[in-house]
């Protein structure tokens, strides 16, 4: 291969043939077109005529410089020329193996496809050249065995981009020399640099990164009321900015984007932020936030208990006493809670009306019954009403025979004072927490000490409800679930009076533990000692969360510290009441680009694509001497002028499809009632669709007032739908997926009363579900038309009766459910009335699986096409998937009629009832 | 039997031409009686012959309506022509004639017919006696004569090229020659000077195609007479056109000559353009020659 430039030969010696063109054009010169024959009757006047010039007359030049250009491309192309070649393939190549290196961490998620292209071509090159290829991941690194390149290539669709990073990875090199083309994110790391070496020793090693910077966020942290998502980059050099999402839900739980903000890099930065300021109510449903544009883990920074600010109600059993600031029971609290949490003030009936997330009673003994009703719902919905004792507490007689609904347990009489000036002992120490309290592996301060406390009444449910006790064993906290929300009960006061509590650090940690703060779980690594955290959600590498029940939980201290990798992923972890979320980074990580070995070569990943270009030159030598052959007619005058003019525009213009037509398609569609069914591409099941609908349309003529025409195939993207009532959408798993305007004219359909029929076709094999292929093509297909709730047909659904008494829907297939939109749920069944009053719409939708169209297809003489069933069975199953599709039809065209009430009498009489 | 079936098939394929050619040549002569209508005609005879009973296919304008209005029947005042000329009239029924250069033009050999035919219905009309040259069809009068010329001018030969008919003029006749004159001009001098010998007058009428005016060929050209035995091949045919051109020129100029000398006229005639105002030419030359 020889290069000139961007366009490479394969065989360059044949360009030489390129110094004969000008013995070429003497020659051509030399040789005089064709007579022309010429009846003449006044021949006999030339008769004896000498031509004065005796040489020929010429060929005109341009013609001649056709001829040239001609062979000249028919020599170019015979020369193989390629245009962007390979210059490492030109070169000369080993047929050593060749390792592949995948650095398949989350930065590589936003070149993934490119990497699987380059994967794919480079591995059909080493097939080509018959050398052995290996795959290492270096995120998940395995022994690599050399293997045929096309064995790899068969992995390559299983292979996706991990959310961690990749790991240093020296362990599973293969023995012997080989070339290695390492894939890299472009992401400093350590071990880098060694791997590097350590192949280079092995042979040639070509790192192909992206040149683009690689993004990625940090968690999101809360100052002062707004929230700051770190964005980092590992180049620096140019303006750039970025938009950063956030992404929620919306109050009933669908996934919304919340908000947006930009960040901006100055041209040498290489981090910024993005500020969102945004309420608090906003603010608590958020998610995650996302580079805008980009899929990777790392552009993903989830949210967890950090973002949201508690709304705390504390509430005092005393008033003020002016002056005295530091014994007022919720001084500590306030303190405590003050840089997470927003505080509320007010009377227990006024702070339930703003639903906060805590309630802190701190030494009130008595609540009306209208406010224990209030509280009661409000825990009920997850609320946490964190109590303290006090004076009143202990002085007041509730809780005593009975327990009180908004205690964790009975109080005895009067409670307890040790180690005080009255009284014997020493002030009791904390116990170490239990295993099961919430408070597990808090560390114990030794000056923590108790002197005074109301005493739990022994019972039976008191051991379970106990989450701290004294070195005594008396119960210092004691809890009880009360729905969906808790009770706790701190024993002591909330202030200095009766315990050091108040005044230590372990105060707020417990606080934390109950969830009654959100200093944020990664503030604090002490306070983790001992919880276990499951995982709900985790990410993968290109930043979708998907779900994780299956993976196990992680130790409170790893879940911040310990790398990621298979047994820690980042996601959303949850450990009793709390939610933290690890990311990708860390506070502190940032992205610096790689640094590579001088003896490694390292390109781009935009390569030029190879493209031959012989095609195209012989392609040119053909036209051009097509051309000639015009030119020499019209030289020598044999053209017939109009006729070649119209060859040539017919050559050219290409004939273009008459837009005109859709005028006449729609006078067609509109002029008789036509069912429809959606092109999906694939022609089998296009024709039996169509045959279905019109062996549906043969039936309804038969048996119905409902004279169909022929049906129609409509092209989403290109017909209108308003012509038709009924669309019958088979599913086929390669089906393309439609375009936004295509759906916006679905949605439209859907609102104005059409109806789809979707067909899964698989009922023999999948129930209605995400099991098959067609069923998750279907989901992804529907996802965004507006489909309101669904429900398997009811027993009284209209469409059972709407011209035949039909239960069952069977088409080929006849287990598949059925499935329409869901009947109001106000809906009853009055007394005697064997249906209920559903007079609503019709179903904009109907799915299901039983491939309706084969039992409904006939050919024109009206034999069924598609075998259903065994014998007589058979049949009848073919009968009752008829009967459906009238039923169907009707309940399009005649939507809720059947459903009046009125035509019950007759109905019953034919139920036999 | 195939000799018999040739025969018939080329007499009906001659017959399709004749209405044509017939209808074509009174169309063309209609016109030109039309526009000298009312024109005093000296020497064609003023004096009364006859009364005849009207036939199909007289003129009106013929009716004596004096003489009729005194009867039930029509006649026709029939005037007696003190000498009755005759005319001879020669088409060149060569191949050469049969050409046309261009697909919306007639072929020479058409417009010679039509303009000969037309001639000889303007003749007829006006009571000449008109005939072919040669023994075949002596001049008469009458209007099947018409008929009899018609068929006889559609009767072509394959040789490129005809000597003009010299035998059988009649004395003191008028004759009409039509062809492109285009061979070799000895046996027309011959023609001439026999006729001018027997104090025959007449015209010659030279019909070009305009291609053959203009010659209008380049490059390497081979031409060939349109039966195909003469050929020519020319290297570069824009080099020799003035060459041709000026042999043209040549042939007309020695035509008029040869036509003075015996006190013949002659025009040239293009098929490019309208028979009509040859055909007047031609009606006016004879015309005078008979005045």
């Amino acid at each position: 291969m020889t290069l000139f430039g961007t366009i490479g030969f394969a065989s360059p010696w044949l360009l030489l043939g390129l110094l004969a063109l000008p013995i070429f054009w003497l020659l051509l010169r030399a040789v005089p077109p064709a007579p022309l024959r010429k009846r003449f009757p006044a021949v006999s006047l030339l008769l004896g005529l000498k031509d004065e010039d005796q040489t020929a007359d010429k060929t005109p030049w341009w013609l001649l410089l056709l001829r040239m250009l001609a062979v000249a491309a028919v020599i170019v192309g015979l020369a193989g020329p390629i245009l962007n070649p390979d210059k490492d393939t030109a070169e000369g190549r080993s047929d050593r193996p060749i390792l592949f290196v995948l650095d398949d961490g989350w930065a590589s998620a936003s070149d993934w496809p490119r990497w699987i292209d380059i994967l794919a071509a480079r591995l059909a090159e080493a097939g080509r050249q018959g050398r052995p290829a290996g795959l290492l991941s270096l995120a998940n690194p395995q022994p690599v065995t050399m293997q045929a390149a096309d064995q790899i290539a068969a992995r390559l669709a299983g292979l996706t981009a991990s959310p961690w990073m990749p790991t240093a990875g020296g362990t599973a090199l293969p023995d012997g020399a080989f070339d290695t083309v390492w894939l890299s994110d472009g992401l400093a790391r350590d071990g880098r640099s060694a791997l590097a070496e350590v192949l280079a020793d092995r042979g040639r090693v070509e790192v192909l990164q992206s040149e683009r910077p690689v993004l990625a966020l940090r968690g999101a942290r809360s100052e002062d009321g707004t929230v700051h998502v770190p964005v980092l980059r590992s180049l620096s050099g140019a303006d750039q900015t970025l938009r950063v999402i956030a992404h929620g839900t919306d109050p009933n739980g669908a996934p919304a984007v919340l908000g947006g903000a930009d960040a901006v890099f100055a041209a040498d930065a290489t981090l910024t932020e993005a500020t969102f300021d945004l309420p608090s109510e906003l603010r608590a449903r958020i998610t995650h936030f996302a580079v805008e544009g980009l899929r990777s883990a790392g552009t993903v920074a989830l949210a967890d208990d950090a973002l949201r600010r508690r709304e705390v109600a504390l509430i005092a059993g005393r008033d003020d006493r002016e002056g005295l600031e530091l014994l007022s029971p919720t001084y500590y609290l306030a303190k405590a809670l003050e840089p997470t949490a927003d505080l509320l003030d007010g009377g227990l009936q006024d702070v339930l009306k703003a639903n906060p997330d805590v309630i802190v009673l701190a030494d009130v003994a008595t609540v009306t019954p209208a406010e224990q009703d209030g509280v009661l719902d409000w825990l009920d919905k997850g609320g946490l009403l964190l109590r303290f004792a006090g004076p009143r507490l202990a002085a007041s007689d509730i809780s005593r025979a009975e327990e009180d609904p908004l205690l964790p347990v009975r109080l005895r009489a009067g409670g307890r004072t040790v180690g005080g000036a009255m009284s014997w002992g020493e002030p009791k120490t904390l116990a170490p927490f239990s295993e099961d309290s919430p408070f597990y592996g808090l560390p114990v301060p030794d000056g923590v000490t108790v002197t005074a406390q109301v005493m739990a009444q022994p019972d039976p449910t008191l051991a379970e409800r106990v989450i701290a006790q004294l070195a005594d064993g008396t119960p210092l906290v004691t809890r009880k679930t009360v729905g969906q929300g808790q009770v706790v009960l701190v024993h002591v006061t909330a202030n200095a009076e009766w315990s050091s509590l108040a005044l230590s650090g372990l105060f707020v940690q417990m606080l934390d533990r109950l969830a009654a703060t959100t200093a944020g779980a990664s503030a604090d690594l002490e306070g983790l000692e001992g919880t276990v955290w499951a995982p709900l959600r985790v990410l993968d590498g290109f930043g979708r969360l998907t779900n994780a029940e299956d993976l196990p939980g992680v130790a409170g201290p790893d879940l911040f510290t310990a790398p990621l990798g298979v047994e820690l992923q980042p996601g959303i972890y949850q450990s009793d009441r709390s939610i933290a979320a690890r990311n990708v980074l860390a506070q502190d990580d940032v992205l610096t680009p790689a640094d590579w070995p001088s003896n490694v070569a390292v390109s781009g990943l935009t390569r030029p694509e190879e493209r031959p270009l012989d095609g195209a030159f012989l392609a040119a030598a053909l036209i051009l001497l097509a051309l000639d052959v015009i030119a020499s007619l019209h030289v020598s005058g044999k053209l017939l002028g109009h006729a070649a003019a119209l060859a040539l525009a017919v050559l050219i213009a290409a004939p273009h499809p008459a837009q005109a037509q859709s005028d006449a398609a729609a006078i067609e569609a509109t002029s008789e009632l036509r069912l429809a069914h959606v092109l999906t591409g694939n022609g089998q099941v296009d024709d039996l669709a169509q045959a279905g609908l019109w062996g549906l349309s043969e039936t309804l003529f038969f048996r119905t007032s409902v004279e169909p025409g022929d049906p129609v195939g409509v092209d989403l993207e290109a017909d209108e739908l308003a012509f038709y009532p009924l669309l019958y959408w088979p599913i086929t798993p390669d089906q393309p997926t439609p375009s936004d305007a295509a759906y916006a004219k679905l949605n439209q359909f859907l609102r104005t009363g059409g109806m789809i029929l979707f067909d899964t076709r698989d009922a023999d094999i999948a129930q209605f579900g995400t099991a098959s292929p067609n069923g998750r093509k279907l989901q992804q297909l529907a996802a965004p038309l507006n489909i309101p709730a669904l429900e398997p047909v009811p027993q009284d659904h209209v469409l059972t009766r709407t011209f035949y008494l039909v239960q069952d829907f069977p088409g080929r297939f006849s287990q598949g459910t059925i499935w329409v939109e869901a009947a109001a749920p106000d809906a009853e069944q009055i007394e005697g009335m064997p249906f209920r009053n559903l007079n609503d719409n019709v179903t904009p939708v109907v799915i299901g699986g039983n491939d309706w169209a084969a039992a409904w297809a006939m050919d024109e003489l009206g034999n069924p096409l598609v075998p259903i069933g065994r014998g007589m069975s058979g049949e009848r199953q073919r009968e009752i998937a008829n009967r459906f599709g009238v039923n169907l039809v009707m309940h399009v065209l005649t939507g809720n009629y059947k459903s009046d009430q009125v035509h019950v009498p007759a109905l019953l009489e034919r139920l036999g009832q | 039997m195939s000799d018999a079936a040739q025969l018939r098939l080329t007499a009906e394929e001659e017959a399709a031409r004749l209405p044509a050619l017939l209808a074509e040549a009174r169309h063309l002569a209609g016109t030109v009686l039309l526009g000298d209508h009312g024109r005093r005609r000296p020497g064609q005879g003023d004096s009364f012959w006859q009364y005849r009973p009207m036939q199909p296919g007289d003129a009106l304008r013929d009716i004596d309506w004096r003489r009729s209005a005194r009867g039930d029947t029509q006649f026709i005042r029939e005037r007696e022509w003190q000498i009755a000329q005759s005319v001879q009239l020669w088409v060149n029924p060569a191949a050469s004639m049969r050409f046309a250069s261009n697909k919306s033009l007639p072929t020479k050999a058409d417009r010679a017919r039509v303009l000969g035919l037309a001639c000889a219905v303007l003749l007829l009309q006006g009571g000449e006696r008109v005939g072919l040259m040669g023994a075949a069809l002596p001049p008469r009068g009458g209007r099947t004569q018409i008929d009899r010329i018609a068929t006889a001018l559609l009767s072509d030969i394959d040789q490129d090229f005809a000597e003009p008919e010299a035998r059988g003029f009649v004395p003191n006749a008028r004759a009409v020659f039509i062809s492109d004159f285009l061979d070799d001009l000895t046996p027309v001098e011959v023609a001439l000077s026999k006729a001018a010998s027997r104090g025959v007058h007449g015209v010659l009428l030279q019909v070009l195609d305009p291609e053959e005016e203009v010659f209008p060929f380049r490059g390497r050209t081979l031409f060939e007479s349109v039966g195909g035995t003469v050929r020519y091949e020319s290297r570069k045919a824009s080099e020799i056109r003035q060459a041709y051109l000026d042999r043209l020129a040549a042939q007309k100029d020695r035509l008029d000559r040869i036509s003075r000398a015996a006190g013949w006229r002659y025009s040239c005639h293009h098929t490019g353009t309208s028979a009509q105002s040859s055909l007047l030419w031609l009606y006016r030359a004879m015309e005078g020659g008979a005045a």
